[in-house]
This record gives C-alpha cells, structure tokens and sequence, in this order.
C-alpha cells in the first residue's frame, strides 16, 4: 500500500459539506464521471478542471458534512486525488473514503500551514505531513483496522479476501 | 458496574461483549438495515463482494423517497434496480410507492426501530429513530453493500454527549426551536463522531414527533447517533408493533465526554439562517426578511402534528402574493390523514400547493428545487450552499409554526404575533 504521497495542494475552508462537494442535480446516475466533472464546481470551478491525479486536498475543520452520499468519495477517486488532509472529517464521509481507499487524515492546525499549489509531503505511517516551508505537522495515525481497509484497496477488497480466507481454511 | 452509557450498552451486546469503551472499534451484528434510492449504489459493491443472498431478509426495510415519483428516466430505471433487488431477495419489507414514506418516518411510525437495537440506514438523518432507544446510524453505499452481505458492521464506540433540557418553552416554540439552540451551541460539528444522549423534564414531556426532531438534527452536530430513553412514551407509541419492549436507558454513573445543560424556561422561536444550521438567530432578528418559499416538509417537521400546526395559523388565511407555500408530508400514511383530517382543504384554500411525500427539495432534488437568489423558509434540517437547488439561494431553518406565519405575511414572522 502506498503510505507516502507527494503533491500539489488544493485549499479549502472550513464545513465543506457534502453539497458543496457534488449538489443533488448531479445524483440521478451511478456514474462516478459525472460526479467528478462537477466536483465542488461552485467552491472553485477551476479545481475539476484542472486537479491531476496526485494533487491533495487540504480543507478546513468539518470536512464531508452534510448526507451520507458515496458520491462525493467517488468525485475525488475519480478525478485521482490521492488524499485528503483536514482538522477533522464528518464521520460518514470518513467512512465512505476509507471504504473506497481513499486516504483521509485528521491533522490539526493543517488548512492554516499550508498554501493553495504548494508541494507537501504526506506520511501515514509516521503520521506526518511535511510543507512546502520543511515545517512538520504531526497527526495520530489511523487506528489498525482503519489501516487495513486501506491496505487492502476499499472495504469490498477486503470482504473478498476475508471470504476467501475463510473458505481456504474451512 | 453500572456506567454504561445508552450507546455502550447497545454496541456491548451487538458485539457480543461484556462492555466497551469509547473509542473500540467493534465488529457489530446489526439487527436492522434500512434503506432508500441509495439501495442502487450499492448493488455493484454487493455484486462484487460475491454472495449471491443478502444475510437475512428479514433484517431489511427499503422504501422509495429522495425522488418519488421518478422525475426522470435514470431515476425510474434505478427504482427499478431496487424494486427488483427486493423481489429477487425476498426482502418482504419493500414498501413501494404508494405504501412509502420518507425513510425515517416509515421506520418510526411501522414501529421497526426498537429500544436497544442497532440499526443501520443508508441516509444521514437516519439518527432520527434512535428518539425510539435506538442506535440508529447512517452509512453509505459500500457499508451498505458490506452489512448486506455479511449482517455486520464495524463501529468506534462512540464517546456520548449528554443534553440536558429544562424549562418550559413558550407559546409557539417546539423541538426545532431547542435543537437549533443547541446547534447554535454546540456548532455543526460539536458533536462530530459522538453520540448525544437528551435527558431533562423538557425532553420527557415531549411526545415522540418532538423527540423525533431532536434526533434528527443530532446529525446538524455531526453526531454519530442521537438517543433518548425509551419510557413510557416510547411504548406507548411502539406499542402497535407488538414487539417485547424494555425500558432502556444509561445508568446511573454513566461517563459522559460532555454534559450541555439548557433552561428553554419562556425560550422563543429560533431560525437558522444562511448557510449553515448553526448559524441561529431568535425569530426577531430575523424577521421582516422578505421570502419567495415557504416549504413545509422533510424528516425533520412533516409529520401530522406539524401539518395540523400549520393549518391552524393558515386556516381561513391566505398566502402572501408572490408566495409559494408547498406542503410536502413525511409519508403516504400522514399524507391520507391530512386529507381525512381536511388539511390539505386548508392549505389548498390558502393558496398553497400539497404534494406526496417524498424528499423532494429538502436536498434539491426535484419537486420544488430552488432558484439563484430565492429566498426559503423551510422546516427541513440543513441549508448549506446548493442544498435545495441553486447555491446563490437563501434558506432559513424553522418550525412549522414560524413558517406558516411566514407565508402569510411574505416575511420572516414571529408565529407568537401572528
């Protein structure tokens, strides 16, 4: 599993919730293209557009508030974001973007360290992040169980290799 | 040792363990999982994961509500997925349009959430049931498919806030108004991963379609769960499900993260205004404020007793010219009350229009979504930027009274002056 990442940062406030990530008009579908395409379009119509795979996100306190809805996970997989760093998450989003292996970090004090484009360097393991000035910001890291769904690539790889393991020992 | 908190209790036994702390992660046997639209997202996950036959049909409720009647062709198409998924289950609990309601509602008012259970819902107000002694707490898609398949679900026991409520609220002033006061408190996030427990004279005197609105806004806190003890009202109103039913609450010596304690004693009105619910105001601050939309509906203030509220300031009153009043209710069994009770006769003559429940615009969806720069008064949960349509429009968090003297007038009114 990757545990280190290295990109380009995308800023945002505080409470982005899940209808500033992707708004109702866009759910009647299960196509995660769609989703990705309007992602946060109207907090900053630039960053669908122009967000690389590899890019992190950085964000305010509260970030995913709002309903339960996959899709806002699915906006960023889709467009490659490769984690999310924020104060502190909504809990279901949270969820969502472990089950979708999409790493999420609640690391204090971040969204007021760092600037929009800058490089940061992301370590799950140790669980830090590095900015673009060489300051580290410390975090607790992700309990085991939450680490392994991640490892395993989603919540759906890891049923499937528990399942399996089971038949084989059975 | 007799410290357990209501949310301890019920994880312990869902987990089969002697007890847990706060901050467990544990591997949980849900007793209900509850779902709607989102039931479609999840069959690819469910599909992949490689067990043909849910864990147990018996365990499922779905219904159809964020867009019923499907506005569209893909819409109709993923009400068929579900429709489908169900026969093909065998999940007996599929109530179909017709037989509907908002999700939470229909879980209340069949009596399927009971005091102790776990239940899971693919929604985020599904917080709202645990006002039965339940915990109740929503999920997306993928553990949707995960809790489908294996019947378990893994959980961090949560830390519990305690909210303590005193005092007798004055004229026109309900559940929403004490809610939003606590947000307004706590913030939108104040309770981020926790569960919140209500306890206090205020909270034992309300009815359940008040407790109800206390839990389903525990999610503008950003709880996990929101509980009351089940007593004697709770039976009372479960009481038609003919299920065993215990009395169930935190002990004595319960460890809470935090205790709130309000006095509402005389506490009026509140609204929630743009663009966040915690940002409340008491309904003189705001009034005055012109509105284009009033719309009475939702999880959160769409049951009879707020329809029957409203009526009684609208009846023989008129709406606001240039005022759209849309009564939406919470389910098909309040919708055919309303009618019998001649309700809908009095929105109707008011000039307002009455639709089938359904979440419609509460989260922009369809049936009533809002344009740039209109502005609503709505008795629904939240009001984030592009919530019910345009991210330019306004919305205001109220009660039903608050809203129905507002739709008179064509402005933020006091429903004590109305």
């Amino acid at each position: 599993m990757q545990t280190r990442f290295r990109g380009r940062v995308w800023l945002f406030g505080e409470d982005i919730s899940t209808d500033h990530i992707i708004t109702a008009g866009y759910l009647g579908t299960t196509d995660p293209k769609v989703f990705a395409e309007h992602c946060l379009e109207n907090v900053d119509a630039r960053f669908a557009k122009e967000v690389k795979p590899g890019d992190l996100v950085v964000a305010g306190p509260n970030f995913g508030c709002g309903s339960s809805r996959e899709q806002a996970v699915l906006a960023f997989t889709h467009l490659g974001v490769s984690a999310i760093v924020a104060p502190s998450f909504a809990r279901i989003f949270f969820r969502n973007a472990i089950n979708q292996a999409l790493p999420v970090v609640e690391c204090p004090g971040i969204h007021e360290k760092v600037k929009p484009n800058e490089e940061i360097e992301l370590d799950l393991e140790r669980g830090e992040v590095k900015t673009a000035s060489g300051e580290i910001l410390t975090f607790r890291p992700l309990p085991p169980h939450v680490l392994e769904i991640l490892e395993a690539g989603g919540l759906v790889p890891k049923l499937k290799r528990d399942l399996a393991a089971r038949r084989a020992s059975s | 040792m007799a410290d357990r908190t209501m949310a301890e209790k019920v994880l312990a036994r869902a987990s089969g363990r002697d007890r847990v702390a706060p901050g467990d992660i544990v591997d949980a046997t849900v007793d209900l999982l509850y779902m709607h639209e989102m039931l479609a997202l999840a069959l690819g996950p469910f599909n992949e994961i490689g067990i043909p036959k849910v864990w147990d049909p018996t365990k499922i409720v779905v219904t159809l509500d964020h867009w019923v009647p499907p506005p569209n062709e893909q819409i109709a198409k993923m009400h068929q997925q579900v429709r489908d998924f169900c026969k093909k289950q065998g999940i007996a609990r599929f109530h179909d349009v017709g037989d509907h309601g908002i999700v939470h509602q229909l879980i209340a008012e069949r009596g399927y959430a009971q005091p102790g259970k776990l239940i899971v819902g693919s929604d985020s107000h599904t917080n709202m049931v645990g006002a039965c002694g339940a915990f109740a707490a929503g999920i997306g898609a993928t553990d949707v498919a995960a809790v489908l398949a294996t019947g378990r679900v893994w959980l961090r026991v949560p830390e519990t806030m305690k909210v303590f409520i005193e005092g007798l609220l004055g004229p026109r002033t309900y559940a929403k108004d004490v809610i939003l006061k606590v947000i307004a408190t706590t913030g939108d996030d104040g309770a981020r991963y926790q569960a919140v427990e209500f306890h206090g004279p205020t909270v034992k005197a309300m009815p359940m379609h008040e407790r109800l609105v206390l839990c389903n806004m525990t999610t503008e806190m950003g709880a996990k769960v929101g509980m009351i003890e089940a007593d004697e009202v709770a039976q009372e109103y479960l009481a038609h499900a003919k299920e065993p039913f215990t009395s169930f609450g935190s002990d004595e010596d319960a460890r809470f993260e935090a205790t709130y304690e309000f006095d509402v004693d005389g506490m009026g009105p509140q609204v929630a205004c743009p663009s966040n619910p915690a940002n409340v105001k008491p309904v003189e601050d705001v009034a005055g404020t012109k509105i284009d939309v009033a719309f009475l509906g939702s999880c959160t203030n769409a049951r009879i007793e707020d329809l029957r509220l409203a009526a009684e300031i609208l009846k023989g009153k008129k709406v606001a010219p240039g005022v759209r009043l849309q009564v939406t209710p919470a389910s098909q069994r309040i919708y055919r009350q309303a009618i019998q009770e001649g309700l809908v006769e009095i929105f109707l003559d008011a000039g307002g229009t009455f639709t089938q429940s359904t979440c419609g615009p509460c989260f922009g969806g369809h049936l009533g979504v809002l344009a740039g720069n209109e502005v609503c008064i709505s008795s629904t949960n939240r009001n984030y930027p592009g919530r019910m349509g345009s991210p330019q429009a306004q919305v205001y968090l109220a009660s039903p009274a608050t809203l129905a003297a507002s739709a008179i007038y064509g402005v933020i009114t006091d429903p004590r002056e109305a």
